[in-house]
């Protein structure tokens, strides 16, 4: 319970490289547990309280009704020939040295059960193909290494065969929540999502009442009033972001930023108490039914305040659900303009203002940080933005390159598609698991020390308040300020001039001086 | 489930340290949980504890870290509302571990 203490011990060690395979520890982090849901949390979700007495035949009957519905659950346990490629992609792996975190071994946790009730040789034969009994240990093996893969999706990229072990850790949350095991974090949180609208548990006033005094720090900064609106009927757009927007650092500043380029384009705008939430954990705990209960939300929104346009703001896997899954989930959109994407993102949004010229922008404001970018993996490999391909990666850096004079990318591997995960994704950025997200951060945090030696790189940009949080809890251990993670929309923030705007320097000149 | 020990009086809390009955909150209680996270209480500490709890009486939730630390600097100065001496105060963040002092509920979500 003591708090995270900053002894020299703690400090991890950098990796020579950042895919560097760690010395390998049977059973490294076979105690790193994340603390289970409470009866209360799982039954607001539809799931049993606590473990049934009947869950072995309950699990081994949610198994084959997975597979059955989701071909491709069933492909991704068929498949797997054992080539390796995955076993050295995955970042808890190699911050834990734990072979059970290799993405193979992680899939052979469900497969060998699978193959024991499911296929003909596991039946008779189990000892020959590697099946196993459905055990109470298996079942408490389940909890552990499930709830030490963010869903990354980076091992997919790698394999042959596009195993997605984000698919078959999503299918095991599922079976355990079925039986009555879920987690803490997450089920709390959908569980307050569903009574308040957001993750954080923000009422309508607690809301209103944080974006006025944000309204207030605006006006002082700028000397004119921007408005970030809440609840307005008939404004033009509705935007849904991370309810960490509204509380936590920097996300705020992202949200500023969001406040700044909507004022300034003049398109109206406005949150919604209802829908205050882009985050949607369904997701990560693979409950087809609560992602739709929460995605619902949007849509109810939307029509209530009989706005035109979606958009999203810096939330990664919100982003996925919202471009891949929003459609299916609370489709069909025909009530909103056809004319813009459905939803479209705050950065496609942003870049086209940038490129339209709507945007006066001081680039030399930013000339402190020395930038990298971080790809948060469910914008990446989850997702696409713009009209060309590969935009979920241009996009965002072309958004940045524009209000910002100095960039540097990190190493070719560890960036785009081969990005890794932040550390604390897909349900696992709670206090519990914070030794496994030290470990985990630290294939990203190598990249970053090499462009900081290479480049003097201070800063690194993100677009996902799970990456955002996560960077400025475990950048300390690193040697990093907690502050050298910031929004994206936070640079745009500090670079766009508003008309009518008081400046501290008239001349541009003047501001490029400052240290 | 744990308990604190306030002066015999057992108050619960949760696997983090968080009370479970927002009602069971004292002064002293705040004093025990600050001992359990290693903070020696001064003013500035209780100036914190303080906010926090007639915002979360208004609010029924915790305030962001920016309205709590803008509110500080109107109360004690800059050299105190400030985000690094923040941490320095609570070096597991003011949201969180100041939360837990006040005897609010943790704040959830991506933060």
């Amino acid at each position: 319970m003591a708090p995270l203490d900053d002894d020299k011990k703690d400090v991890p060690i950098f990796s020579d490289y950042p895919s560097q395979m760690p010395k390998i520890e049977c059973g490294a982090s076979l105690d790193t547990n994340t603390f289970k849901a409470y009866p209360e949390h799982n039954e607001a979700l539809g799931f049993p309280g606590e473990l049934i007495d009947n869950w072995q035949e309950v699990a081994i009957a949610k198994i084959g009704e997975l597979a059955k519905k989701n071909r491709a659950f069933q492909v991704y346990l068929d498949a797997c020939v054992k080539c390796g490629a995955c076993t050295d992609k995955c970042h808890y792996f190699l911050g834990t040295g734990d072979p059970k975190n290799m993405p193979v071994a992680r899939q052979d946790l469900l497969r060998s059960v699978y193959r024991r009730y499911y296929t003909f040789a596991g039946k008779y034969f189990p000892w020959l193909v590697g099946a196993r009994d459905l055990t109470k240990e298996v079942l408490d093996e389940w909890y552990t290494y499930y709830h030490q893969c963010s869903q990354c999706r980076r091992c997919s990229v790698a394999c042959p065969y596009g195993i997605d072990t984000a698919e078959i850790s999503m299918a095991a949350r599922e079976i355990l929540d079925t039986v009555g095991v879920g987690q803490k974090y997450c089920n709390e949180i959908i569980a307050k999502l569903k009574k308040t609208g957001n993750n954080l548990g923000l009422n309508p006033k607690a809301l209103r009442a944080t974006l006025e005094d944000l309204e207030e720090d605006l006006e002082d900064e700028t000397g004119i009033e921007v408005k970030i609106p809440l609840d307005v009927k008939g404004a033009d757009v509705l935007l849904i972001t991370p309810s960490a927007d509204f509380f936590a650092e920097p996300h705020i500043d992202g949200l500023l930023g969001y406040a700044k380029v909507f004022h300034a384009s003049g398109v109206s705008w406005t949150i919604s108490s209802y829908a205050s939430e882009a985050a949607n954990f369904g997701m990560f705990i693979g409950s087809y039914e609560n992602m739709r209960e929460v995605s619902w939300r949007i849509r109810q929104a939307a029509k209530d305040l009989g706005v035109k346009r979606i958009i999203f703001g810096e939330c990664g896997h919100a982003w996925r659900v919202g471009y891949s899954f929003l459609n299916t989930l609370a489709g069909p959109f025909d009530f909103l303009d056809q004319n813009y994407p459905i939803p479209q993102h705050i950065l496609e949004f942003t870049l086209d203002e940038i490129e339209a010229g709507k945007l006066k922008i001081d680039k030399s404001k930013n000339d402190e940080h020395i930038m990298t970018y971080h790809d948060s993996c469910n914008v990446a490999r989850g997702s696409a933005m713009g009209p060309k391909e590969g935009g979920q990666f241009d996009v965002p850096r072309a958004v940045i390159k524009a209000v910002c004079n100095n960039f540097h990318d990190m190493e070719r591997d560890t960036i785009r598609e081969n990005t890794f995960c932040c550390g604390g994704g897909g349900g696992l950025l709670t206090d519990d698991l914070m030794d496994l997200r030290i470990k985990g951060a630290k294939p990203r945090m190598t990249a970053l020390q090499q462009v900081t030696e290479d480049h003097g790189v201070n800063k690194m940009a993100a677009i996902c308040a799970i990456c955002k949080t996560q960077f400025s809890k475990v950048m300390p251990k690193y040697g990093y300020d907690m502050d050298s993670v910031m929004s994206v929309h936070q640079l745009v923030a500090n670079a766009v001039i508003l008309d009518g705007q008081e400046t501290d320097e008239a001349d541009p000149a003047a501001a490029e001086e400052t240290p | 489930m744990a308990a604190y020990d306030v002066n015999g009086t057992s108050v619960e809390h949760d696997e983090e340290g968080y009370i479970t009955n927002l009602s069971e909150w004292t002064k002293e209680l705040a004093d025990v949980i600050a001992v359990a996270e290693e903070i020696e209480m001064g003013e500035e500490h209780w100036a914190v504890v303080n906010f926090l709890r007639e915002y979360y009486e208004e609010y029924q939730i915790a305030p962001a870290v920016r309205v709590l630390i803008k509110s500080i600097k109107k109360s004690m100065g800059p050299e105190v509302g400030n985000n690094k001496y923040m941490y320095e105060l609570f070096p597991y963040g003011p949201a969180k571990q100041a939360c837990k002092i006040a005897g609010l509920p943790k704040p959830t979500g991506c933060v």
